[in-house]
Order: structure tokens, then C-alpha cells, then sequence
């Protein structure tokens, strides 16, 4: 209130407060018509939210080193702390893995010989770009992470982001610099996988919760838990054969799955381009439409 | 004269810092502290500090600020956007109005008003949001988010309230 004595603002007063709820409403109004605008056009708002999200990503970027460098530390002194078991553990690996090994260079051998017998067209190699997580939204209403590598460095809409743990999910936007990288976990996200034993097929549906649930099964299809989910490949929107996760529980209420990737843990993670389109080019209609959502939303009848 | 230029800009900078102090929660509020379960439980910065600005300094904290700020949180944590600027200019609006009652009131009585006005926005931006993906998404997360948040509302009372103390002064 800067000078209530002045007979202007006396007069002024009451107008300024009746514009002043107009503005409220008008705000309120706007705010409405862009949750319908963000349900008709998804298009021209993702654009608007890559544009706004490239602009806060150096700011994004610059405070989440000091916690990222914290984390490491902190990683450090508990390595240093259990190195004797760690070492133990390794060397143990070493000699399983040696043994694998063996067994991946004779079926590789195998497999090139193979290849060669069939006149078999490879697939072509995958390029990829690391990126780090400078944002971690995951709360109750949406589960994605943004990335500090955009289109600049080669990062493309439906590309797939894996650690070495499995795969973590798929790029839903791309900025200049930025991109949104949306989770299995994702209520939007829905992705073609199958039993890796039994070679069922299913819909990894995420619903914001940390365990996504497996939907679309064959009828009596039996799952137990402790099975490794992998991607299918229907669909064209993931390669075959990335690891994703292992069935957690089986219940009345449904098939519960517990990711390999911890979400907690990426810090750094491995976008891939395949080279694979999915549904988000396939053209519909006339116009090819993009489709928000990074998941393959419904699976082949 | 040249001294009330620089009083005038020093006094513009110190009115705008309620809104920086709102965006930069924002920005905070989604730096990736890597903590298990963190992301899910992390406390709703924003909502306590556009209920405190609204409650003391109104005038610093327009509404069409509140827009922008939600504008931004909708953005970055990757929500449909307008649900969160909905719920905030709900929370401006609701405590702009019941002003006149807090005047005065200990700070208990400012924290059982936050519990209540952050109950209704919680259920509200989930209401909006099931609205949106027309399905119930579920709701444990969002009250324990709630829950957190009500929790760590003092710690950032004292700092709104020291920082109106010291640098925005009696306005």
C-alpha cells in the first residue's frame, strides 16, 4: 500500500482490486485451456516444454554436479570400507565370466560361419551418446528424467536409453541441448516384452509406481516370479532382447515386475538409436503423427 | 538524485526475491540427489513457498507469478502442463482470501493452515492429473509426498520468514 493518503488512490483502490480478480480468473482460465490444449495438440506443447527445458538445462546442469560429486565421495569411502569382500566377489566373477567367455567365442565363431552359409544381412551397428541426469522427476505423477545431451549431440526422439544394467526407458522429447527421458515406470510408457523362458509375450505397462505391471497376457499363461523379462521387438519401437527386469511378484491383482536398472542409481546413462522408428513414424491417416507417449501403446491382436 | 536510483534498484532487486527464491525451489526441487526413494517422498518446495508469500508479502508475489512458477514446475517434473499452475494460484487464491485471519497468529496456527491448504492441493492436482490420463493414479505416493512435505515446512518457514526479516523489512 504506498500512499493510501492520495484521493486518486482512494478511488483507484477498488478498480485495482476488481482488475486484480479478473487477472486471478483470466490466470485460472488460461491455465485450463492449456491442460485441454496439452490433450489436443501434444505436438505444439512438447515443443514448448523442450524449448523452456533447454533453457533451464545449464542452470539444471550446474546444481546437480555438487550432488553428483557428493554421491561419489560418499561411494568412495564405502568401497574403500568393503574392499576385501569386493575383491573376493571379483575374482570370483572373473573366473565364471572367463568361462563365458569361452563360450560366447566358440558360438561366435559358430554364428559367423552360419551367417556366411545363410547370406545373412547383419544389423546395422547402433550409434549411441552418454548423457548425464541433471533432473529427476519421478514423483506420483510422472516418471521421467532429463538428460544434458539433445538433439545437438545426436539424441533423437525414440531412441532407446540403456545402463549396463538393462534398459531404462525411452527418449519422449528431444530439445537442442536437452532431452526428457521417459521410464518404464511411466504410466504412459507400455512396451512389448517377453518371458525369456517360456517366450511369452506381454505388455510391460508402468502405472508410477516402482514396479510396472505386466498386462496383455495369453489366458493361462503361467508366470512365476523370479523370471527375466526382455523386450520383444514388436512393434519396431525396441530392439529385441535388452534385459529389463525380472517378474516380482504374482498376485490376484496382478504381475508385478522389479527393473534391473535402479532408478535411484542413474546417474549416467547410454542412449542408443537403433535405428528403429516404431509406431512413431508409421504413418496414420494422411500426416505422420507423433505420438507423446515413448512405449508402444497397444500390442498385435 | 543519483542516491534514489540506486535506492530505488536496490529496493526493486530485494522485491524481487520471493518470486527468485520460488523459482529456484522449483529448479532445487528436481536436482537428482540419487537417494533411494528420495525422487518419490521429496517434499513439495514450491507449495510452501508460494503459501508463505501469499500469506506475508501478496504484493511481491503476483499472481501472474504464480503462473510462471507453475508454468515451470509443470515443465520440468514432465506433468501435464497446467496442473500445477491450477493448484497454485488455488493455494494463492485460498490464502490471499484468509489473510486477515493469520495476521497476528502464532506460527502453529500458520503450519495447521499449510496441513490443510497442502491436503487440498494434494488432492487436487490428483484429481486433475487422473482427469488428464483418465485413470486413479495411485494415491499412497502422493500422501506421503504430503506428509513429507508438512513435515519439512517449518525448516522453511524459518528461512522465509528470516529472509522477510532481514532483507525485504516491514512492507
Amino acid at each position: 500500500m504506498k500512499d493510501p493518503q492520495r484521493p486518486v488512490y482512494r478511488i483507484a483502490a477498488p478498480i485495482k482490486n476488481l482488475a486484480q480478480r479478473f487477472a486471478y480468473m483470466g490466470l485460472v482460465v488460461t491455465a485450463f485451456a492449456l491442460m485441454l490444449l496439452g490433450k489436443a495438440d501434444t505436438v505444439m506443447v512438447e515443443r514448448v516444454r523442450a524449448h523452456v527445458t533447454d533453457a533451464v538445462a545449464p542452470i539444471l546442469d550446474v546444481m546437480s554436479r555438487p550432488v553428483a560429486t557428493a554421491n561419489e565421495v560418499i561411494d568412495q569411502v564405502r568401497e574403500l570400507v568393503d574392499l576385501r569382500a569386493e575383491n573376493q566377489r571379483l575374482r570370483q566373477e572373473k573366473a565364471r565370466l572367463l568361462r563365458w567367455q569361452t563360450v560366447a567365442r566358440r558360438m561366435e565363431a559358430e554364428n559367423g560361419t552360419l551367417r556366411a552359409m545363410l547370406n545373412f544381412n547383419a544389423v546395422p551397428p547402433a550409434s549411441f551418446v552418454s548423457a548425464r541426469v541433471i533432473a529427476d522427476n519421478s514423483g506420483a505423477f510422472s516418471q521421467s528424467l532429463v538428460l544434458n545431451a539433445g538433439a545437438r549431440e545426436g539424441v533423437r526422439k525414440g531412441s532407446v536409453a540403456i545402463t549396463g544394467d538393462g534398459l531404462v526407458g525411452r527418449i519422449a522429447a528431444t530439445g537442442n541441448r536437452s532431452a526428457r527421458l521417459l521410464l518404464i515406470t511411466d504410466l504412459n510408457s507400455h512396451i512389448p516384452v517377453l518371458l525369456e523362458s517360456s517366450g511369452i509375450r506381454a505388455i510391460l505397462a508402468g502405472d508410477n509406481t516402482d514396479r510396472p505391471r505386466l498386462i496383455r497376457l495369453p489366458q493361462r499363461a503361467a508366470v512365476t516370479p523370479g523370471e527375466r523379462i526382455v523386450t520383444s521387438g514388436h512393434g519396431g519401437a525396441f530392439p529385441p532382447r535388452l534385459p529389463v527386469g525380472v517378474v516380482a511378484s504374482v498376485s490376484e491383482s496382478g504381475i508385478r515386475v522389479q527393473p534391473f536398472v535402479e532408478r535411484n542409481h542413474i546417474e549416467y546413462v547410454r542412449v542408443v538409436d537403433f535405428g528403429l522408428s516404431g509406431i512413431l513414424a508409421l504413418p496414420q491417416s494422411t500426416r505422420p503423427v507423433a505420438k507423446p507417449s515413448a512405449g508402444q501403446p497397444t500390442p498385435d491382436p | 538524485m543519483k542516491s534514489t536510483v540506486w535506492y530505488r534498484l536496490d529496493a526493486l532487486a530485494k522485491n524481487l526475491t520471493p518470486f527468485g527464491i520460488t523459482l529456484i525451489l522449483v529448479l532445487v526441487g528436481v536436482v537428482p540427489l540419487f537417494l533411494p526413494v528420495y525422487a518419490r517422498v521429496a517434499p513439495l518446495l514450491p507449495v510452501m513457498a508460494v503459501y508463505h508469500w501469499a500469506m506475508h508479502r501478496p504484493r511481491l508475489l503476483p499472481a501472474y507469478a504464480v503462473f510462471l512458477i507453475g508454468f515451470l514446475q509443470d515443465v520440468l517434473t514432465g506433468m501435464p502442463i497446467g496442473v500445477n499452475i491450477v493448484v497454485f494460484l488455488t493455494i494463492y487464491g485460498v490464502v490471499v482470501s484468509q489473510r486477515r485471519f493469520f495476521a497476528g497468529k502464532s506460527f502453529l496456527i500458520s503450519w495447521l493452515g499449510f496441513a490443510l491448504v497442502a491436503a487440498g492441493a494434494a488432492a487436487e492436482s490428483w484429481l486433475l492429473v487422473s482427469a488428464i490420463h483418465v485413470t486413479l493414479v495411485d494415491a499412497r505416493a502422493v500422501l506421503v509426498q504430503y506428509l513429507v512435505t508438512l513435515g519439512c515446512f517449518p525448516v522453511f518457514a524459518w528461512f522465509f520468514l528470516s529472509w522477510q526479516r532481514s532483507v525485504l523489512g516491514q512492507g
